[in-house]
């Protein structure tokens, strides 16, 4: 097929779905208990170098615990999807664990403004970048989980979103129509937070997926932090919410309040007010280094982070928030 | 006549574009209260779909997020990203409202970056989010924003979303879907849309409190006259009543 335009960015993954299939061929089908903490599962899965992806929606159900554990690990040039990415973008700036991004959307929390931080970090020539669209990387995610090398579609053409892009345009053997042709994107690691799992990795999600049923069946190792354990005759009883099957996860991990700062459906509303702190924080260099040690290297986990941010009254508050109990003045 | 700001005056002819039963693709901030001004008053049956899968809720505050709570409440479906953004290349999203830092005569946006260095930049931007992909796919894209030379360019710094690329067929030809393009830019001073053959930007309404000459004095580019040129109409009583008390009643946005 000829290629009709091509961007200069580079692939920072190898789309080749055959060398995906070598992959998944030897990845465990066995039915056996992979819970542990969220400090083993980054230890064992997460490697230096590898490329990484995150589930949610920048501050909706994102595994919180697993960014601070990857920052609080050292975790170094990484690669890293910024797809849908706020604010554990900006957890991740703090630690610099990356050296090169696929942009979708980065530095924004949306309507809360940007961070200096991330901002200092990606203005700082540092990172590597090739520039896609939130779609573009879903349909990456989902040519990945198809198990084919590239999907077609109609965007980011005549712009210099496509032109910083590492994607090809082709022509439809069938109508002559110009199409993108987005190549697979198989992270090495990704991290889902959902609503409960079993033991095994069997996962249920309320409210918006995101990309996130893709990215689970496209990424090569997954970690998946839980708000609830449930056991496998939960599952077992009504099998259509199983959203995730176990054969797709790595290491299972519970975490209430795991998506903490940030919102999780139905379960409790972000928290502004810590989000804005951040935000703060980071105008200064040294102020922000105190605050990471007390957010995040001087934390054991994420009980002691939210201990430090409120504990259990917070927890409850955001709750009530989440269910409109309260006057949801922010 | 009722007092207002020019937000506020933004929000309402906004507002006023969509109408019942049309899709509207939408983010957080001004566009999502011009949105939910319109399903309070002349569409109740508008159809509202946000990138990150939540259709069609009964928005009962402003979200903070294009995916957080809100965006699904009371909703037909909680879906995700693949979901609504093929829903929109399929021809079925009327409407999306989208902003950047900067916007050229074509309607072309920069989300992206400002200066020339792509891979260590002078001011690096979040970059397109779901913004080229709403931009690709709706009919009809529409940008409020307020109006000034820095922000009306020449040329973007980087064209991150397409409007109509460098004018007459040079959309389509580049692939995007023939049809859909921008077609409405609402700012504090003025009202544009896109002359047909040119795809060149022009000034149809005039907002209350300006003349023409401010519009052009704050435009970086020359800026085409339709044939008429109106006044654009002021909020009335019950939009900004409705504005103030039911969709923001706590000012996030028309407090700016």
């Amino acid at each position: 097929m000829d290629v009709l335009e091509q961007g200069v960015g580079r692939l920072f993954t190898d789309p080749d779905a055959d060398k995906a299939r070598a992959f998944f061929r030897t990845k465990s089908r066995k039915l056996e208990s992979k819970l542990m903490t969220v400090k083993d599962a980054v230890g064992k899965f997460a490697h230096d170098g590898d490329y990484l992806a995150i589930g949610g929606f920048g501050a909706n159900r994102i595994p919180t615990a697993v960014c601070h554990e990857l920052v609080r690990q050292g975790r170094k040039n990484m690669g890293f999807a910024g797809h849908t990415s706020t604010h554990d973008f900006q957890i991740l700036c703090a630690g610099k664990i990356f050296n090169r991004c696929d942009i979708a959307y980065i530095i924004g929390l949306e309507a809360r403004g940007l961070s200096p931080n991330a901002r200092r970090y990606m203005e700082s020539g540092d990172v590597e970048v090739c520039e896609w669209s939130n779609y573009s990387l879903s349909a990456r995610l989902k040519a990945a989980a198809m198990g084919v090398s590239f999907v077609p579609t109609r965007n980011i053409m005549g712009t210099d979103t496509f032109k910083f892009s590492g994607a090809k345009v082709i022509q439809c053997p069938y109508t002559g129509t110009r199409y993108v042709a987005m190549p697979a994107l198989f992270p090495d690691i990704s991290a889902i937070h959902v609503h409960e799992a079993d033991i095994y990795g069997n996962c249920r999600v309320r409210g918006i997926t995101v990309s996130d049923l893709d990215l689970a069946r496209a990424s090569k190792r997954l970690i998946i932090t839980a708000e609830r354990i449930v056991h496998n005759d939960v599952i077992r009883s009504e099998p259509s919410y199983t959203v995730i099957p176990f054969y797709l996860v790595d290491a299972v991990c519970e975490v209430p309040y795991g998506s903490y700062p940030g919102n999780m459906y139905s379960e409790y509303f972000s928290d502004e007010e810590h989000l804005r702190e951040w935000l703060k924080a980071e105008r200064e260099p040294e102020e922000f280094k105190k605050f990471l040690d007390t957010h995040i290297y001087n934390c054991n986990d994420h009980f002691d982070y939210l201990e430090v941010n409120g504990g259990f009254a917070k927890m409850q508050q955001l709750r009530q928030k989440e269910l409109m109990l309260l006057n949801n003045k922010r | 006549m009722a007092e207002y700001n020019t937000m506020e005056l933004m929000i309402c002819v906004a507002s006023r574009e969509l109408e019942d039963g049309a899709s509207v693709g939408v983010g957080t901030g001004a566009p999502c209260a011009a949105v939910m001004l319109a399903q309070k008053t002349a569409a109740p049956n508008l159809l509202i779909m946000f990138e990150a899968g939540g259709v069609s809720p009964i928005l009962p505050e402003m979200p903070i997020s294009v995916g957080d709570s809100r965006t699904t409440w009371k909703a037909i479906m909680a879906s995700g990203m693949c979901e609504i953004m093929e829903t929109a290349c399929r021809g079925m999203l009327d409407y999306t409202f989208l902003g950047g830092a900067q916007i050229d005569m074509y309607g072309n946006l920069n989300s992206t970056r400002i200066g020339a260095d792509h891979q260590k930049p002078k001011v690096r931007l979040p970059g397109s989010g779901g913004a080229n992909d709403f931009g690709s796919f709706a009919w009809r894209m529409m940008v409020m924003t307020p109006q000034d030379s820095k922000r009306f360019v020449e040329k973007c710094s980087y064209v991150t979303t397409p409007g109509w690329i460098s004018g007459g067929d040079s959309r389509t030809r580049s692939g995007l879907a023939p049809g859909a393009g921008p077609y409405k830019i609402i700012t504090n001073m003025a009202v544009m849309d896109f002359e047909p053959s040119s795809k060149r930007m022009r000034i149809v309404s005039i907002n209350p409190g300006y003349v023409e000459k401010d519009v052009h004095d704050n435009c970086g580019f020359e800026l085409l006259r339709a044939q008429k040129i109106s006044e654009t109409r002021a909020p009335s009583d019950e939009e900004l009543r409705i504005l103030r008390e039911e969709v923001d009643p706590y000012r996030y946005i028309i407090g700016r």
